[in-house]
Protein backbone atom coordinates (compact mmCIF):
# COMPACT_ATOMS: atom_id res chain seq x y z
CA UNK A 1 0.00 0.00 0.00
CA UNK A 2 1.30 3.41 -0.95
CA UNK A 3 2.03 5.82 1.86
CA UNK A 4 2.31 9.59 1.76
CA UNK A 5 5.94 9.28 2.83
CA UNK A 6 6.76 8.01 -0.67
CA UNK A 7 6.34 11.60 -1.84
CA UNK A 8 9.56 12.39 0.00
CA UNK A 9 11.43 10.20 -2.47
CA UNK A 10 9.79 11.95 -5.42
CA UNK A 11 10.68 15.28 -3.86
CA UNK A 12 14.33 14.35 -3.49
CA UNK A 13 14.51 13.11 -7.07
CA UNK A 14 12.96 16.36 -8.28
CA UNK A 15 15.29 18.54 -6.29
CA UNK A 16 18.29 16.80 -7.79
CA UNK A 17 17.16 17.82 -11.23
CA UNK A 18 18.63 21.21 -12.02
CA UNK A 19 15.76 22.20 -14.19
CA UNK A 20 12.74 21.29 -12.10
CA UNK A 21 9.99 22.03 -14.51
CA UNK A 22 9.98 23.62 -17.89
CA UNK A 23 9.81 27.20 -16.88
CA UNK A 24 8.58 28.96 -19.95
CA UNK A 25 11.34 29.60 -22.38
CA UNK A 26 12.02 29.53 -26.12
CA UNK A 27 11.54 25.78 -26.26
CA UNK A 28 8.18 25.52 -24.62
CA UNK A 29 5.43 23.62 -26.38
CA UNK A 30 1.99 24.31 -24.97
CA UNK A 31 -0.80 21.77 -25.06
CA UNK A 32 -4.25 23.15 -24.24
CA UNK A 33 -7.11 20.73 -23.64
CA UNK A 34 -10.72 21.96 -23.75
CA UNK A 35 -12.46 20.74 -20.58
CA UNK A 36 -15.92 22.35 -20.63
CA UNK A 37 -19.06 20.22 -20.30
CA UNK A 38 -19.14 19.52 -24.04
CA UNK A 39 -15.49 18.42 -24.02
CA UNK A 40 -15.84 16.22 -20.94
CA UNK A 41 -18.94 14.51 -22.32
CA UNK A 42 -17.08 13.79 -25.57
CA UNK A 43 -14.06 12.23 -23.84
CA UNK A 44 -11.65 15.05 -22.93
CA UNK A 45 -10.62 13.52 -19.59
CA UNK A 46 -8.83 10.45 -21.04
CA UNK A 47 -7.26 12.73 -23.65
CA UNK A 48 -5.88 15.03 -20.96
CA UNK A 49 -4.65 12.09 -18.90
CA UNK A 50 -3.00 10.52 -21.96
CA UNK A 51 -1.03 13.75 -22.55
CA UNK A 52 0.04 13.83 -18.90
CA UNK A 53 1.19 10.23 -19.12
CA UNK A 54 3.15 10.81 -22.34
CA UNK A 55 4.82 13.88 -20.83
CA UNK A 56 5.84 11.85 -17.82
CA UNK A 57 6.90 8.66 -19.62
CA UNK A 58 8.95 10.48 -22.23
CA UNK A 59 10.31 13.11 -19.87
CA UNK A 60 9.10 15.91 -22.10
CA UNK A 61 10.37 18.67 -19.86
CA UNK A 62 9.60 21.40 -22.41
CA UNK A 63 5.88 20.63 -22.66
CA UNK A 64 3.34 22.49 -20.56
CA UNK A 65 -0.17 21.12 -20.51
CA UNK A 66 -3.03 23.37 -19.48
CA UNK A 67 -6.79 23.07 -19.43
CA UNK A 68 -9.31 25.54 -20.71
CA UNK A 69 -13.07 25.91 -20.94
CA UNK A 70 -15.12 25.74 -24.11
CA UNK A 71 -13.21 26.64 -27.26
CA UNK A 72 -16.54 27.20 -29.01
CA UNK A 73 -16.58 24.29 -31.45
CA UNK A 74 -18.53 21.77 -29.37
CA UNK A 75 -19.28 19.52 -32.33
CA UNK A 76 -15.54 18.82 -32.71
CA UNK A 77 -14.79 17.96 -29.08
CA UNK A 78 -12.50 16.73 -27.62
CA UNK A 79 -10.43 19.64 -28.91
CA UNK A 80 -6.73 20.15 -28.23
CA UNK A 81 -4.54 23.05 -29.26
CA UNK A 82 -0.81 22.62 -29.68
CA UNK A 83 1.25 25.79 -29.69
CA UNK A 84 4.85 25.28 -30.77
CA UNK A 85 7.76 27.56 -29.76
CA UNK A 86 7.45 29.62 -32.97
CA UNK A 87 3.91 30.57 -31.90
CA UNK A 88 2.08 28.42 -34.45
CA UNK A 89 -1.21 27.10 -33.13
CA UNK A 90 -2.63 23.82 -34.43
CA UNK A 91 -6.16 22.81 -33.49
CA UNK A 92 -6.74 19.07 -33.25
CA UNK A 93 -10.33 17.85 -33.12
CA UNK A 94 -12.23 14.71 -32.14
CA UNK A 95 -9.23 13.58 -30.15
CA UNK A 96 -8.80 10.26 -28.37
CA UNK A 97 -5.99 8.43 -26.58
CA UNK A 98 -4.57 6.84 -29.74
CA UNK A 99 -4.47 10.17 -31.50
CA UNK A 100 -2.65 11.68 -28.52
CA UNK A 101 0.21 9.18 -28.90
CA UNK A 102 0.55 10.12 -32.56
CA UNK A 103 0.40 13.88 -31.94
CA UNK A 104 3.07 13.56 -29.27
CA UNK A 105 5.42 11.50 -31.45
CA UNK A 106 4.95 13.35 -34.72
CA UNK A 107 4.15 16.90 -33.74
CA UNK A 108 5.56 17.54 -30.29
CA UNK A 109 8.70 15.43 -30.61
CA UNK A 110 9.35 15.58 -34.38
CA UNK A 111 7.71 18.92 -35.15
CA UNK A 112 5.51 17.61 -37.95
CA UNK A 113 1.81 18.54 -37.77
CA UNK A 114 -0.57 15.54 -38.01
CA UNK A 115 -2.72 17.09 -40.72
CA UNK A 116 -5.36 14.33 -40.69
CA UNK A 117 -6.41 15.20 -37.13
CA UNK A 118 -6.61 18.97 -37.57
CA UNK A 119 -9.80 20.93 -37.75
CA UNK A 120 -8.93 21.81 -41.36
CA UNK A 121 -9.09 18.14 -42.35
CA UNK A 122 -12.54 17.75 -40.77
CA UNK A 123 -14.02 20.89 -42.28
CA UNK A 124 -13.25 19.84 -45.83
CA UNK B 1 -22.41 11.72 -18.96
CA UNK B 2 -21.20 8.12 -19.00
CA UNK B 3 -19.84 8.26 -15.45
CA UNK B 4 -20.77 10.18 -12.32
CA UNK B 5 -17.07 10.95 -11.98
CA UNK B 6 -17.37 12.99 -15.20
CA UNK B 7 -20.24 15.02 -13.72
CA UNK B 8 -18.09 15.59 -10.65
CA UNK B 9 -15.23 16.81 -12.83
CA UNK B 10 -17.53 19.15 -14.72
CA UNK B 11 -19.28 20.57 -11.65
CA UNK B 12 -15.96 21.10 -9.90
CA UNK B 13 -14.68 23.15 -12.84
CA UNK B 14 -17.48 25.58 -12.04
CA UNK B 15 -15.92 25.94 -8.57
CA UNK B 16 -12.49 26.52 -10.09
CA UNK B 17 -13.96 29.12 -12.45
CA UNK B 18 -15.53 30.81 -9.42
CA UNK B 19 -11.99 31.27 -8.02
CA UNK B 20 -12.46 28.89 -5.13
CA UNK B 21 -9.41 28.39 -2.95
CA UNK B 22 -10.84 25.39 -1.18
CA UNK B 23 -13.02 22.67 -2.71
CA UNK B 24 -14.45 19.70 -0.86
CA UNK B 25 -15.64 16.72 -2.86
CA UNK B 26 -17.51 14.10 -0.89
CA UNK B 27 -18.79 10.83 -2.23
CA UNK B 28 -20.62 8.27 -0.22
CA UNK B 29 -21.80 5.01 -1.66
CA UNK B 30 -23.72 2.50 0.36
CA UNK B 31 -25.06 -0.75 -0.96
CA UNK B 32 -26.89 -1.37 2.31
CA UNK B 33 -28.64 2.00 2.05
CA UNK B 34 -29.03 1.61 -1.73
CA UNK B 35 -27.75 5.16 -2.10
CA UNK B 36 -24.97 7.22 -3.63
CA UNK B 37 -24.50 10.79 -2.43
CA UNK B 38 -22.21 13.37 -3.96
CA UNK B 39 -21.45 16.84 -2.67
CA UNK B 40 -19.16 19.48 -4.13
CA UNK B 41 -18.63 22.48 -1.90
CA UNK B 42 -16.48 25.50 -2.65
CA UNK B 43 -15.57 28.87 -1.20
CA UNK B 44 -15.64 30.65 -4.56
CA UNK B 45 -17.44 33.88 -5.43
CA UNK B 46 -20.89 32.33 -5.28
CA UNK B 47 -24.08 33.26 -7.10
CA UNK B 48 -26.76 35.79 -6.34
CA UNK B 49 -30.30 34.72 -5.71
CA UNK B 50 -31.48 35.44 -9.21
CA UNK B 51 -28.79 33.39 -10.95
CA UNK B 52 -29.14 30.57 -8.43
CA UNK B 53 -32.85 30.28 -9.21
CA UNK B 54 -32.05 29.91 -12.88
CA UNK B 55 -28.96 27.70 -13.08
CA UNK B 56 -30.83 24.42 -13.16
CA UNK B 57 -32.55 25.63 -16.31
CA UNK B 58 -30.49 24.55 -19.34
CA UNK B 59 -30.76 27.98 -20.95
CA UNK B 60 -28.68 29.84 -18.42
CA UNK B 61 -24.96 30.39 -18.57
CA UNK B 62 -22.61 33.30 -17.96
CA UNK B 63 -20.38 31.97 -20.67
CA UNK B 64 -20.06 33.88 -23.90
CA UNK B 65 -19.17 31.11 -26.36
CA UNK B 66 -22.66 29.61 -26.28
CA UNK B 67 -25.95 30.45 -24.70
CA UNK B 68 -26.77 27.26 -22.88
CA UNK B 69 -25.14 26.15 -19.63
CA UNK B 70 -25.24 22.39 -19.48
CA UNK B 71 -23.23 21.25 -16.50
CA UNK B 72 -25.71 21.78 -13.68
CA UNK B 73 -28.85 20.72 -15.59
CA UNK B 74 -27.13 17.49 -16.66
CA UNK B 75 -26.08 16.63 -13.12
CA UNK B 76 -29.54 17.40 -11.79
CA UNK B 77 -31.20 15.28 -14.42
CA UNK B 78 -28.88 12.34 -13.88
CA UNK B 79 -29.86 12.34 -10.19
CA UNK B 80 -33.58 12.78 -10.77
CA UNK B 81 -33.59 10.05 -13.43
CA UNK B 82 -32.68 7.59 -10.66
CA UNK B 83 -35.32 8.87 -8.21
CA UNK B 84 -32.53 10.79 -6.48
CA UNK B 85 -32.45 14.36 -5.22
CA UNK B 86 -30.58 17.44 -6.32
CA UNK B 87 -29.95 20.70 -4.55
CA UNK B 88 -27.73 23.69 -4.88
CA UNK B 89 -27.11 26.51 -2.44
CA UNK B 90 -24.92 29.52 -2.85
CA UNK B 91 -24.08 32.82 -1.27
CA UNK B 92 -22.24 35.71 -2.88
CA UNK B 93 -18.75 35.98 -1.42
CA UNK B 94 -19.10 32.73 0.54
CA UNK B 95 -19.37 29.90 -1.89
CA UNK B 96 -21.53 27.22 -3.39
CA UNK B 97 -22.57 23.69 -2.50
CA UNK B 98 -24.01 21.25 -5.01
CA UNK B 99 -25.59 18.02 -3.79
CA UNK B 100 -26.95 15.06 -5.72
CA UNK B 101 -28.14 11.65 -4.64
CA UNK B 102 -28.80 8.53 -6.68
CA UNK B 103 -30.72 5.35 -6.08
CA UNK B 104 -27.91 2.86 -6.36
CA UNK B 105 -29.85 0.02 -7.95
CA UNK B 106 -31.72 2.18 -10.46
CA UNK B 107 -31.29 0.97 -14.04
CA UNK B 108 -30.58 4.46 -15.35
CA UNK B 109 -27.81 5.22 -12.88
CA UNK B 110 -24.40 5.78 -14.44
CA UNK B 111 -21.44 4.05 -12.78
CA UNK B 112 -19.28 6.13 -10.45
CA UNK B 113 -16.39 5.54 -12.82
CA UNK B 114 -12.81 6.70 -12.74
CA UNK B 115 -12.61 9.05 -9.76
CA UNK B 116 -8.84 8.82 -9.74
CA UNK B 117 -8.62 10.42 -13.22
CA UNK B 118 -11.12 13.06 -12.18
CA UNK B 119 -9.02 14.05 -9.15
CA UNK B 120 -5.78 14.05 -11.14
CA UNK B 121 -7.40 16.27 -13.80
CA UNK B 122 -8.68 18.71 -11.16
CA UNK B 123 -5.37 18.95 -9.34
CA UNK B 124 -3.60 19.43 -12.67
CA UNK B 125 -6.05 22.19 -13.58
CA UNK B 126 -5.03 24.21 -10.55
CA UNK B 127 -2.52 22.85 -8.08
CA UNK B 128 -2.89 25.85 -5.78
CA UNK B 129 -6.41 24.92 -4.76
CA UNK B 130 -6.89 23.13 -1.48
CA UNK B 131 -8.82 19.98 -2.40
CA UNK B 132 -10.32 17.66 0.15
CA UNK B 133 -11.73 14.49 -1.34
CA UNK B 134 -13.65 12.12 0.90
CA UNK B 135 -14.99 8.79 -0.22
CA UNK B 136 -16.90 6.45 2.03
CA UNK B 137 -18.35 3.01 1.47
CA UNK B 138 -19.93 0.36 3.67
CA UNK B 139 -16.42 -0.86 4.45
CA UNK B 140 -14.57 2.35 5.25
CA UNK B 141 -13.53 5.86 4.37
CA UNK B 142 -10.66 7.36 2.39
CA UNK B 143 -9.66 11.01 2.58
CA UNK B 144 -7.21 12.82 0.33
CA UNK B 145 -6.28 16.31 1.51
CA UNK B 146 -3.89 18.17 -0.79
CA UNK B 147 -2.46 19.99 2.25
CA UNK B 148 -1.06 16.64 3.40
CA UNK B 149 0.59 16.20 0.00
CA UNK B 150 2.14 19.69 0.13
CA UNK B 151 3.46 18.92 3.60
CA UNK B 152 5.46 16.02 2.14
CA UNK B 153 6.48 17.72 -1.09
CA UNK B 154 7.58 21.15 0.07
CA UNK B 155 8.28 23.27 -3.01
CA UNK B 156 7.62 20.51 -5.53
CA UNK B 157 4.30 21.33 -7.19
CA UNK B 158 1.43 18.84 -7.28
CA UNK B 159 1.22 19.37 -11.05
CA UNK B 160 4.65 17.76 -11.54
CA UNK B 161 3.91 14.74 -13.81
CA UNK B 162 5.56 12.22 -11.48
CA UNK B 163 3.53 13.56 -8.56
CA UNK B 164 0.27 13.48 -10.50
CA UNK B 165 0.72 9.87 -11.52
CA UNK B 166 1.61 8.96 -7.94
CA UNK B 167 -1.61 10.64 -6.74
CA UNK B 168 -3.60 8.69 -9.33
CA UNK B 169 -2.20 5.38 -8.13
CA UNK B 170 -2.59 6.35 -4.49
CA UNK B 171 -6.29 7.05 -4.96
CA UNK B 172 -6.82 3.81 -6.89
CA UNK B 173 -5.15 1.72 -4.19
CA UNK B 174 -7.07 3.35 -1.38
CA UNK B 175 -10.40 3.00 -3.17
CA UNK B 176 -9.62 -0.63 -3.81
CA UNK B 177 -9.04 -1.00 -0.09
CA UNK B 178 -12.52 0.27 0.80
CA UNK B 179 -14.12 -1.36 -2.25
CA UNK B 180 -14.98 2.11 -3.52
CA UNK B 181 -15.87 3.33 -6.98
CA UNK B 182 -16.70 -0.12 -8.30
CA UNK B 183 -20.39 0.35 -8.76
N1 LIG C 1 -19.67 26.80 -8.01
C1 LIG C 1 -20.10 27.91 -8.61
N2 LIG C 1 -19.78 29.15 -8.16
C2 LIG C 1 -20.24 30.26 -8.78
N3 LIG C 1 -21.01 30.26 -9.88
C3 LIG C 1 -21.36 29.07 -10.39
C4 LIG C 1 -20.94 27.83 -9.79
N4 LIG C 1 -21.47 26.81 -10.52
C5 LIG C 1 -22.16 27.38 -11.51
N5 LIG C 1 -22.12 28.73 -11.46
C6 LIG C 1 -22.78 29.65 -12.40
O1 LIG C 1 -23.83 28.95 -13.04
C7 LIG C 1 -23.66 28.99 -14.46
C8 LIG C 1 -24.15 27.70 -15.08
O2 LIG C 1 -23.26 26.60 -14.77
P1 LIG C 1 -23.24 25.34 -15.72
O3 LIG C 1 -22.15 24.43 -15.26
O4 LIG C 1 -24.61 24.75 -15.79
O5 LIG C 1 -22.93 25.90 -17.16
P2 LIG C 1 -21.58 26.63 -17.61
O6 LIG C 1 -20.45 26.29 -16.69
O7 LIG C 1 -21.89 28.07 -17.82
O8 LIG C 1 -21.30 25.97 -19.01
P3 LIG C 1 -20.93 24.41 -19.27
O9 LIG C 1 -22.07 23.89 -20.07
O10 LIG C 1 -19.64 24.35 -19.97
O11 LIG C 1 -20.84 23.75 -17.92
C9 LIG C 1 -22.18 29.26 -14.67
O12 LIG C 1 -21.95 29.93 -15.88
C10 LIG C 1 -21.84 30.13 -13.46
O13 LIG C 1 -22.17 31.48 -13.71
MG1 LIG D 1 -20.09 24.27 -16.02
Amino acid sequence: MKSLAELQAIKEKMQNKVNLRASEDDNTVRVVVGMATCGIAAGARPVLNAFLKEIEDRHLGNVICTQTGCIGICQYEPVVEVITPDGTKTTYVKMNEDKVAKVVTEHIVNNKVVQDFTIGAYQK
Amino acid sequence: MKELSLNILDITYNSIKANAEKIEISISESISANLIQIEIKDNGHGMDHELLEKVTDPFVTTRTTRKVGLGIPLFKQSAEDTDGKFSISSKIGEGTAVYASFRLDHLDRAPIGDISSTMVSLIQANDQIHFIYRHSTDSGEFVLDTDDLHAQLGDVPLSEPAVLSWIGEYIKENLEDIQGGKI
